[in-house]
């Protein structure tokens, strides 16, 4: 190597996200542009590579979606597909707390439903005690799920795999019993706890309106929480796990404090979303976090896509809306088979068949989810019309 | 003879034989993993189609017994040859939560059948034995429990003595041990894969049956599957022998805690306390009473 390219080297001050002075000109011709897409991997820096918005065009699109999700949605949308919208925003903050969890960290839990209870309890019971306001509440619900679940995730640092599902599916079960039967916790009649409205100053959000910009704000931080947690020393340290645990260990990474602390985030999640369903529906209730809950959780991650953000986006959305498209298709196209009472009762069956239909479907043919299949569809019209 | 103390051993022996019947249930989880390592969280669902299929057979279509036990044994077989090779083969070498989340959805879709067919509401599934229970001293015992233990301790102990010393059973053991070294041996892997689910079958019909019988036909029969998992983990995931010991605990466990705490805190004690128990093992003694003692620590 020549000893001026050298020094040139050494002048780029570490940690920047500068294009390599000598590198490819293609680099810098792809910073300028606007609409460009590039047609393969480009990248000179580690930097380039972690960095959130890999192109231009990437800025643009995070604005349109932003705009959509922001102002058109919120704006032409009625009440009730309002109130559709916001179950997707609750259940995205859980399946991208399970993500971290089982598809970032390679633990398996079968307890997130229960997680989501403490939160909402905890929350329920300080609303009610103390009237403290709703950040306090989110805050504390959030902190609570947190060490029940580092408690629960104990014996993740002696078991794994098969062990550790069976052991959350007991910590699931326990915490249910808990709840529905010490009624410090679990309070009014029926084990519900019926809980204000959130309050803004002095507006009350009330309407789903007010609900979804309420809710669209923590899935915002939700995610790009996520995606940062995932470019931090954390993440790596939750995904070397994931891949191969005792490389992991070999390598320096505290696997019994990395471990729990997956548990512990994803728990926060999971609590976060039990508190903000707790004020979406105005009352915590056990029965709205049974293990079936543990169970959808961990459907979307699966038909989403493990171990990606946007697939956990993609499968809280899916799974949210499979039981109201089925419900219409049913009540449109149901009596043609079945009576018209009768298919009222097959309504629910029939979602849990199309569930586990579709879990099973996915693991077998498509394992990576439907963030994969996004991708496919992305990358084949990003050289078309010229796919070789 | 006390009152409390006879209150005990009603409890115990009622522990006990509720315990065998747990203990069959459960080995047909242990089957599955002892020959194929895949985890079945469909168990229950299994017990609850065979009920389905024995209830259905007697009672809509007025079938005589032993063909409705003939159709629910031989339904089942051909469930669980068809799903090993629809599903489960296709699963071999993924990660365990592949395996877990496949048969969680599997459980999801056996649910929701029932009401498809002629099963809406619950179904009696009447078995030609006394209902009045056998009274020995302060004791008395159902006879369909006694039933259910003894067909318990007949498929353990055949069991038993098919991995002990037939030829089939020790192919199978070597293909749970090693499918490599098996398959060089000249072992046809992928069929005794078959053979193991078709055998969780049998054990799943008579448990459908045991359990229909004792508990009535619906959904909920499904949830005797909640139980097998402290019976395995206290047992040990592969050991025949442990699913006997791990029943009779979970069973006794049980009775006792929903007889002495239940007044106190109002009922649901009995679906409890298995799990606290079942906490402690893993805490303790993760691989179980008797199961093998290769669980990978990190």
């Amino acid at each position: 190597m020549e000893p001026s390219r050298k020094r040139s080297c050494e002048r780029v001050p570490r940690g920047r996200a500068t294009p390599h002075p000598t590198g490819p000109p293609r680099a810098r011709r792809v910073d300028k542009s606007v609409i460009q897409r590039e047609c393969g991997v480009l990248k000179t820096t580690y930097e380039a590579d972690m960095g959130l918005y890999p192109l231009p065009i990437a800025r643009w699109t995070v604005a349109a979606v932003a705009v959509l999700f922001f102002a058109v949605i919120p704006l032409t949308l009625h009440e009730y597909y309002l109130s559709v919208a916001n179950l997707v925003w609750i259940a995205v903050i859980g399946a991208l707390g399970l993500n971290i969890l089982v598809g970032y960290t390679g633990q398996v839990s079968i307890g997130h439903g229960a997680f989501m209870s403490v939160g909402a309890y905890t929350a329920a019971n300080l609303a009610n005690r103390l009237g403290s306001p709703w950040p306090v509440n989110l805050l504390a619900g959030g902190l609570m799920a947190a060490l029940i679940g580092a408690i629960v995730g104990i014996p993740s640092l002696r078991i794994k795999g098969l062990y550790l599902a069976i052991a959350t599916l007991a910590g699931q079960l326990i915490i249910e019993w808990t709840i529905n039967h010490v009624t410090f916790i679990s309070g009014g009649v029926q084990a519900s706890i019926e809980v204000a409205r959130p309050r803004l100053g002095s507006m009350v959000l009330d309407s789903q309106r007010d609900m979804y910009y309420f809710l669209l704000f923590f899935v915002v931080l939700a995610i790009v929480g996520t995606m940062n947690l995932m470019r931090s020393r954390v993440g790596r340290a939750f995904i070397a796990i994931r891949d191969h645990d005792i490389a992991a260990e070999i390598i320096g990474i505290n696997i019994f404090r990395y471990k729990l602390l997956a548990f512990a985030i994803s728990s926060f999640y999971a609590g976060m979303t039990g508190v903000l369903y707790t004020y979406f529906l105005g009352i915590a209730n056990y029965e709205q976090f049974q293990i079936g809950v543990s169970i959808d959780y961990l459907a979307m991650i699966i038909i989403g896509g493990l171990g990606s953000v946007l697939g956990s986006i993609f499968g809280a959305i899916f799974v949210t809306l499979l039981p109201i498209v089925i419900r219409y298709t049913m009540e449109a196209f149901g009596g043609v088979f079945f009576a018209p009472q009768t298919v009222l009762n097959l309504i629910p069956n029939l979602r849990l068949m199309m569930f586990g239909a579709l879990i099973i479907f996915f693991l077998i043919v498509e394992p990576e989810g439907l963030n994969r299949l996004w991708r496919n569809i992305r990358s084949y019209f990003r050289v078309w019309p010229f796919a070789y | 003879m006390s009152d409390d103390l006879s209150f005990f051993f009603l409890l115990m022996s009622n522990g006990l034989l509720i315990g065998l019947m747990y203990s069959l249930i459960a080995l047909g989880f242990v089957l599955v993993y002892k020959a194929t390592d895949a985890i079945n969280f469909a168990q229950g669902e299994f017990v609850m189609i065979a009920g389905f299929v024995a209830a259905g057979a007697l009672m809509v279509w007025g079938a005589p017994l032993w063909l409705a036990v003939t159709l629910a044994l031989a339904s089942l077989v051909a469930f669980g040859f068809v799903l090993e090779r629809v599903m489960l083969r296709r699963l071999i070498g993924r990660p365990v939560i592949a395996v877990v989340m496949a048969t969680i959805g599997l459980a999801s879709i056996l649910r929701g059948v029932g009401p498809f067919t002629i099963f809406s509401g619950t179904k009696p599934l009447p078995l030609p034995i006394r209902d009045e229970p056998f009274m020995l001293g302060p004791i008395f015992i159902p006879p369909i429990q006694l039933l259910g233990a003894g067909v318990s301790l007949a498929f353990l102990a055949g069991f038993g003595w098919f991995f002990l010393k037939s030829r089939k059973g020790i192919a199978m053991r070597a293909v749970a041990d090693n499918q490599q070294v098996a398959m060089a041996m000249g072992i046809d892997v992928e069929r005794y894969f078959g053979v193991a689910w078709a055998m969780t079958g049998v054990v799943s019909a008579l448990g459908g049956i045991l359990w229909g019988n004792l508990l009535g036909v619906d959904v909920n029969l499904a949830l005797v599957g909640f139980k097998v998992f402290p019976v395995v983990i206290l047992g040990g995931l592969d050991s025949i022998p442990g699913a006997i010991v791990g029943g009779l605990i979970v069973g006794v466990v049980e009775n006792i805690a929903a007889g002495y705490v239940d007044p106190y805190v109002g009922g649901g004690t009995k679906d409890f306390a298995p799990y606290v128990l079942m906490i402690l093992a893993l805490m303790i003694r993760p691989y179980g009473i008797f199961g093998k003692r290769i669980i990978e620590r990190v």
